[in-house]
Order: structure tokens, then C-alpha cells, then sequence
């Protein structure tokens, strides 16, 4: 069953015709790599799939239900990370995530460090200022923040930006275990991801 | 699907990071207060220092100064949350943006307007108000500075988008707060007299509410304007 799809979706950004009909369907356990040259379209797409941007055309479904006009049954099943990752850089990890997963469930501390260790972020650096951290770090502050929010739905854009090879590794590790848990995750990256090629979608937007 | 998190602590998430946020940065919220103690310092300087003189002018210049320093916080109530995508994540989440953006603003309000209630009764005094009618004069004031706190949003939430929209953010504002300056000044100016004042108050409160109630849904309007 297809959890995710859209429908011709078309968006105008001032003059500018982003969007041309961009239909799209990803059921549970499938990964969707969105592809595609510089201004093509793709973080505008993430944006009008989480309800960011409202789209000007077509249709967004959710669990078969219409989302296109209210995102909320959506969103609160998502995970966004963008290019700005809503951190501030006075609070700790711990004080950033405790936030950000707060907005949606009721983390304990425990849960916020298993999580940051698990991208790779151990003891003391959970606790500095994130600003002290390198833009690697704060990055895998960003991917335990999307693991945190336990939701099935991904829409990650450029994931792996500013990761090293290890943090590449680790972030194919999390998509494996997310995917295999029946979760869904549309990716926006030139890198190549290691998923299995039966699961492994891929669309290409045009310039 | 663990349930979402009930209005009560989503409010107390927000302030609690708000204000920890407030006391990494260090004086940045002291800014507004130290304003509004040097303009009120102005008046007996410029004007005329004889106390039954400045009596007259003391609600006037309590009250376009305390306008002028919530004014002077507000360019910074959502920039910082716009500029890192907090506000990103906060539309995203599912949870009432209108909610979040109001405990963001009560907070706003806690740091700006209520250190101004708490030195308004030294500022009166020093131009010339009564010191028994000194407790009646803080009522219009906190009923006041809720208001401005809460139409200052608006126009902080409209301006996002702009590079330099501290002006603009000033000339949106001003008018929408001409009825709480006309009647707080004027239950001011009744309490300085010792005559009772509850007439201005009333309306003050009838602007306060209508403020509470509408403000909240124009700033998540406009913040959602901003984040596409």
C-alpha cells in the first residue's frame, strides 16, 4: 500500500514554474532519492510534501487521505530536516533536542542521550553550547533529532551534507534500520545511498 | 503513535527555553528597560522640573516610554527563531503554532513588561506622582503592557521577512496601539489625581482581551506566510 503519493503537483515560485507535475507514490519500507541539478525543484518539493509551502495544483495524499489543503494529519506523522536546522546555538544537544522532540512527544533525558549517542555524540559534547560544536556534529544533532521524532515518514534534504565518511555510514545505518521497520523516507542527494535496490526509488526532477 | 503533548506543556516547554535562552544572552532583555529609564529621565530635564508641572505630564511620559521600549524589543521576538528555522520546525510539528507563538510572546512580555511595572512606581515618583496613588497606577500599566506585547507581535511576525524592517515594524504598530496610549494615559492621569478610574480600565481590559484572543491567530498567520 502506497502510504505517501502525490499527484501532479504543480508550484510557481514568482514567474518561475519550480514544480511541473511531479506525481510520486512510496509505500512503507521504500526510500525515494530525489535527484535533479541546482534550482530543480527538490527542496521545494520536501517543503509543499510537508506542508510548508501549499501547492498550487494537484493533490497530496497521506494514508490515502486528502492533505493537500491541511497538512496536519501529515505533519504529525514527519519528520523535516531542512537546510536550517532550528537550533540555537546557546543550548546544549541535549537542551536542543529536548525542545524539538518536545514539541511533538514527551522525551526523557535518558532517551535524548541513547539518541545522541547513537549519532556518534558522546559525554561532554552533548553538553557544550551547540555553536562550540564543528557543522559535522551539528548535523548528527540534526539526524538524532529525525530518530527521535519516531515518526514514519523522512524528508530529509541533504542529509548528509558536512558528514564525514564514518557519519555517512552511520546515517545509511539509521535509514536501513528505519526503513526495515516499515518506515518511509524521501531523500533529497546526489550521494549515492546505500539502500537495497529493491526499495530504492528514484525520481529525477528537471531543471 | 504516542499521543501528542497536552496545550499545558507545550506552553511550558517554550517558555522555559525561551527564558533560558534570554539568560544565555545576558543583558540583551535589560536593553529595553535601561530605554525606557532614560527617556522618562528626559522629561523633568527638558521640560520643567517643578514637581506640579511634571505631575501633569508624568502619565503621557510613562506611557509613550513604555510604548516606545516594548517597541524597541520587538524586532528580536521571532528573527532569531526565522533565521535558524526554528520556526520551520515549529509549523512542522503538528502542535498549534498560535499556541507556541503566544507562550513566545508571554514570554517577550515577562521580560520586557513586567521589569517595566516594577520601576514605573520609581519613574512616577520621580516626576512627581503622589506615592499613595503610586499602587493604582501600575494596574493600567500591566493591563497595558500585555496589550502592546501582544500587537507588537503582529507587526514582528509581518516584518520577518524584511532586512531592516525596524521602521516599518514601528509604523505598523504605533496606530493599532493609539486606544490602549488614550485610555492607560488616561486612567494614569485619573489615579495620579486620586480621583477612581475604572471607566479607562474597563476599556483597557475590553482591548487587552480582544488582543489575547485575536493576536495569537494574525501572528501564526503571518509566521506561516513567512516560512514558505
Amino acid at each position: 500500500m502506497n502510504l505517501l503519493e502525490a499527484r501532479q503537483v504543480h508550484l510557481w515560485r514568482g514567474e518561475i514554474h519550480v514544480l511541473r507535475g511531479v506525481s510520486l507514490s512510496v509505500a512503507a519500507g521504500q526510500c525515494l532519492q530525489l535527484t535533479g541539478p541546482n534550482g530543480a525543484g527538490k527542496s521545494t518539493l520536501l517543503r509543499v510534501l510537508c506542508g510548508l509551502l501549499p501547492a498550487a495544483d494537484g493533490q497530496i495524499l497521506w494514508r490515502d487521505a486528502d492533505c493537500t489543503r491541511d497538512a496536519s494529519p501529515l505533519q504529525r506523522e514527519c519528520a523535516y530536516l531542512g537546510h536550517l536546522s532550528g537550533h540555537k546555538g546557546e543550548l546544549s544537544a541535549l537542551e536542543n533536542l529536548a525542545y524539538l522532540c518536545g514539541l511533538r512527544r514527551r522525551c526523557s533525558e535518558a532517551e535524548l542521550d541513547a539518541a545522541l549517542q547513537a549519532v556518534g555524540l558522546h559525554g561532554g559534547a552533548q553538553r557544550r553550547p551547540l555553536r562550540q560544536l564543528s557543522a559535522g556534529q551539528q548535523r548528527r544533532v540534526a539526524l538524532a533529532r529525525v530518530i527521535l521524532q519516531q515518526t514514519p515518514l523522512w524528508l530529509l534534504d541533504e542529509p548528509i551534507a558536512n558528514l564525514d565518511v564514518q557519519g555517512q555510514e552511520l546515517f545509511n545505518g539509521l535509514l536501513a534500520g528505519h526503513l526495515a521497520s516499515g518506515g518511509l523516507a524521501l531523500i533529497a542527494t546526489h550521494q549515492p545511498l546505500a539502500v537495497a535496490e529493491a526499495s530504492l526509488l528514484r525520481l529525477e526532477l528537471a531543471a | 503513535m504516542t499521543s501528542p503533548p497536552s496545550l499545558g506543556s507545550l506552553a511550558r516547554l517554550q517558555m522555559a527555553r525561551d527564558l533560558r535562552l534570554a539568560l544565555r544572552r545576558g543583558g540583551e532583555w535589560l536593553q529595553p528597560l535601561l530605554f525606557f529609564l532614560v527617556i522618562t529621565t528626559l522629561f523633568p530635564l527638558t521640560f520643567d522640573p517643578q514637581l506640579s508641572r511634571l505631575r501633569d505630564v508624568a502619565p503621557a511620559a510613562l506611557w509613550v516610554s513604555a510604548l516606545l521600549s516594548s517597541l524597541l524589543a520587538l524586532e528580536l521576538l521571532f528573527r532569531d527563531d526565522a533565521q535558524d528555522g526554528t520556526l520551520e520546525q515549529m509549523a512542522v510539528s503538528g502542535a498549534p503554532l498560535a499556541w507556541l507563538l503566544l507562550a513566545k510572546t508571554a514570554v517577550h512580555w515577562l521580560l520586557t513588561g513586567v521589569p517595566l511595572v516594577l520601576v514605573a512606581p520609581v519613574v512616577a515618583g520621580a516626576l512627581g506622582a503622589p506615592y499613595a496613588t503610586i499602587p493604582a497606577l501600575l494596574a493600567p500599566l500591566v493591563l497595558g503592557s500585555i496589550t502592546l506585547s501582544l500587537i507588537g507581535a503582529i507587526g514582528a511576525a509581518l516584518t520577518l521577512g524584511l532586512r531592516r524592517g525596524g521602521v516599518l515594524l514601528g509604523l505598523l504598530t504605533l496606530p493599532l496601539t493609539v486606544p490602549v496610549m488614550i485610555f492607560g494615559a488616561r486612567a494614569s492621569a485619573l489615579a495620579i489625581a486620586g480621583q477612581p478610574f475604572v471607566g479607562p480600565m474597563y476599556l483597557l481590559g475590553a482591548v487587552a482581551a480582544l488582543a489575547l484572543a485575536l493576536a495569537p491567530i494574525a501572528v501564526a498567520a503571518a509566521v506561516r506566510i513567512n516560512v514558505e
